[in-house]
């Protein structure tokens, strides 16, 4: 039997109104539609979001790890883009 | 005890039970990861649905008995649910035809069960159409997938579909304590469910692309106790645990 694979989707959850979509996973589906019914199936059955979002992943432009160097670690070496600068009173919790 | 509602609730349980016990079955043999998981999701919802029936048929026979000798101990003329649910899988048309098949009769008659004067069937209910109308959307998907797909998906949906017709017409049949429950404003009236039931199964087959069969001879028995060859080894793996250890818990 000739099994051809469906194609890979990436799922987005929202988990709570006012929150943003964040990935959670990758899944295989025919199309968008069965896309979205597998992630319900796969990532939310135990109340984990309020709002679903697939993409098929082919779409996903992503960088290449090999031009890591190029693309971030120039940004390392200049602390000052950082914050770090500031003394934090005690009673600001959770920066 | 009143063994007109006692019958009855088995009446409902009994269909999720033997349901869910085959889609259970399909974990790990699901045709992709993702519609094993689904197939494993549809059937601990009607396990879910199922305790909450043999719990309140415990509590209505009163006798000590409890769900799971309700659930896992009985004869098997002494279940009554409907001979489509305990027809084995298949394969992935058959299991998503006879889902389908049931689940358009399930919310129908979900949907009735509400407004029971039964206030615990009519809660159970109300808990439960969420899950069945899930249900509904997933398994009429497959058939407008499989039916409206290629021509090898579309006979194996076709194939499906004419061999479990014979057991739709049981869905709309009467038991005595049925009719009972009917009078007393607590049971579902299930012949008047029948008309749009086959306006719905059939929209659906229509969108599919597959034919509406015409055969007119229809199975029946599993209401009154009576099954096909099926379900005794379908009874002897839900069993099996019960059976060989008894009373063991986990």
């Amino acid at each position: 039997m000739a099994t051809k694979n469906w194609p890979l989707w990436e799922v987005f959850v929202r988990s709570k109104n006012g929150l943003e979509h964040r990935h959670f996973g990758s899944l295989h589906a025919a199309d968008a539609e069965m896309a979205l019914e597998n992630a319900r199936d796969v990532y939310t059955r135990r109340n984990e979001g309020v709002s679903i979002w697939v993409v098929e992943s082919k779409n996903i432009t992503a960088s290449n790890p090999e031009h890591n160097g190029e693309m971030f670690e120039p940004a390392q070496d200049k602390v000052y883009r950082h914050p770090t600068f500031y003394d934090l009173p005690d009673e600001v919790k959770h920066m | 005890m009143k063994e007109n509602l006692y019958k009855y609730i088995l009446g409902i349980a009994d269909n999720s039970l033997i349901l869910g016990q085959r889609m259970g079955a399909l974990t790990g043999h699901g045709p992709s990861l993702e519609t094993d998981i689904a197939c494993t999701n549809i059937s601990l919802d009607l396990f879910g649905q199922v305790r909450s029936y043999y719990q309140y048929a415990a509590k209505t026979a009163g006798d000590g008995r409890t769900e799971d000798d309700i659930a896992m101990l009985r004869k098997e003329r002494e279940y009554v649910n409907v001979l489509l649910v305990e027809q084995p899988n298949t394969d992935f048309a058959y299991t998503m035809a006879r889902q389908f098949l049931f689940d358009v009769y399930h919310l129908l008659f979900l949907n009735e069960l509400q407004k029971s004067k039964d206030l615990t069937l009519s809660a159970i209910a109300s808990k439960s159409i969420k899950e069945v109308s899930y249900h509904q959307r997933f398994s009429s998907d497959w058939i407008k997938r499989l039916g409206d797909g290629t021509n090898l998906s579309h006979q194996k949906m076709q194939d499906a579909i004419d061999a479990l017709w014979t057991y739709t017409d049981e869905l709309f049949h009467q038991t005595q304590a049925d009719k009972v429950m009917v009078k007393e404003g607590v049971g579902v009236d299930v012949t008047k469910l029948k008309e749009t039931y086959y306006k719905q199964v059939n929209e659906v087959l229509e969108e599919a692309t597959l034919s509406i069969p015409e055969s007119k001879y229809f199975q029946k028995g599993g209401k009154e106790g009576i099954h096909t060859e099926h379900m005794g080894y379908l009874l002897s793996d839900l069993q099996y645990m019960q059976r060989t250890y008894p009373n063991m818990e986990w």
